[in-house]
């Protein structure tokens, strides 16, 4: 109990002399980020104006040793910058700078009194590695959110089910197809088939460079349930590893009925449905 | 509950209600059976529309269904099987294969419409 009575006493020492030296510490953090070449996205102005900021949450956060306040406005912070491409290395940068700039400003405060100096520094530096790793965390997980968001709305947009004629749909898939997508095609599709009363459906997979075996599988099932409503499927565009999959797990092949290339299966439909399309005499 | 059998030219209609037991299911079976020589039918239409739920049972009589007709001398269409109960079947490994499917109604009649040209 002495002894952290001893340590929060020791960070309002060290609060007040951060304080006292807010101007001059300052200055001379925003020199050391312009001089590592950190936060080349943002104007000298911008990065002033945050390091005040960052600097009065860091201090606070020594002064009140809660975290939530730097937390929030890591996030906050994050939220900006992220979308400018500054990198994770160049927040866990000027944050240590920083760290270092204040370790140096004690050393010369207290450099004639070792004891003095060896205690302070007991309370300053755990104190600010949670505040280095806190602002990493926030901004790392910032990135993560919005990653996640990305590819949320990427995989909404991946599975368009479009009609080309009445009674044909085509399904094309790009991209690595993962087992929530594969479902999620599925679900598109079989719905798609009974909404546009479908007869046929042309699925090509040209954009799709390998698929594992669950995945294969699963497309297989599509097919044999596509048929159970009452729709063909052609599966186009198959590369030389797909092929290899699905001969692996022993695809029976008179179910699943493949043209080479996505016109090939476009023209397959067409014969199925009983279309003929043919190019109009020219007019001379 | 019985399932009624309809007769429209050479097609035998039978459509299946929400819930079927067992014993309706092999009561079907017999009667359509009987029935597609008694009538000198073509075809069996087979409608689950109204099935939203099917158990490996149903879909295993159903498929029993289609290879008696045909050893009877007749086709069977299964029309009207929901999306969702279509990818079940398909994982418990129920696909009905050999036996024609058709989106409803309509579209099983075309079917056997353009095979036979029943329906003139």
């Amino acid at each position: 109990m002495v002894k952290r009575d001893e340590s929060s006493e020791l960070l309002r020492e060290l609060v007040a002399h951060l304080r006292q030296n807010r101007t001059q510490l300052r200055e001379e953090w925003v020199g050391r980020i312009s001089e590592t070449r950190l936060l080349t996205a943002m104007t000298k102005e911008e990065i002033f104006a945050e390091a005040t900021s960052v600097y009065d949450s860091y201090v606070e956060a020594l002064e009140t040793e809660t975290f939530e306040a730097l937390q929030a406005y890591a996030r906050n912070l994050s939220e900006r910058i992220i979308p400018r491409g500054v990198e994770t290395h160049e927040v866990v940068g000027i944050v240590l700078l920083l760290r270092d700039v204040l370790a140096r400003s004690l050393f010369a405060k207290y450099q004639t009194d070792f004891k003095k100096l060896n205690r302070i520094l007991d309370a300053y530096e755990p104190a600010a590695n949670r505040i280095a790793n806190t602002v990493a965390v926030g901004f790392v997980q910032e990135r993560e959110r919005v990653i996640r968001q990305q590819q949320e709305a990427i995989r909404e947009l991946s599975t368009p089910v479009l009609q080309v004629r009445e009674r044909l749909l085509i399904l094309p898939i790009i991209g690595v197809i993962d087992p929530q997508r594969a479902r999620q095609l599925t679900e598109q599709l079989l719905r798609g088939i009974r909404t546009n009363r479908a007869k046929v459906v042309v699925i090509d997979i040209t954009g799709v460079a390998a698929m594992d075996v669950t995945v294969a599988n699963h497309l297989v099932q599509t097919v044999e349930a596509s048929r159970l409503l009452g729709a063909t499927v052609i599966v186009t565009g198959l590369s030389p590893e797909i092929a290899q999959t699905l001969v692996t797990i022993g695809v029976d092949l008179g179910k699943m009925n493949t043209v080479g290339d996505l016109q090939g299966g476009i023209e397959q439909a067409e014969r199925l449905l009983g279309y003929k399309v043919m190019a109009l005499a020219e007019t001379s | 509950m019985e399932v009624p059998i309809l007769k429209q030219g050479q097609v035998l209609i039978a459509t299946f209600q929400a819930a079927l037991s067992d014993a309706d299911l092999n009561q079907l079976r017999s009667a359509l059976v009987q029935q597609v020589v008694r009538f000198r039918s073509r075809a069996v239409i087979v409608d689950v529309t109204a099935m939203d739920v099917m158990d490996s049972f149903a879909s295993r009589t159903l498929r029993e269904i289609a290879h008696m007709i045909r050893l009877r001398g007749a086709e069977t269409v299964i029309v009207g099987i929901q999306p969702e109960v279509a990818f079940a079947m398909v994982q418990l490994g129920l696909t009905l294969e050999g036996v024609a499917t058709a989106l409803d109604l309509e579209e099983g009649l075309a079917y056997l419409n353009q095979k036979f040209k029943i329906m003139k």
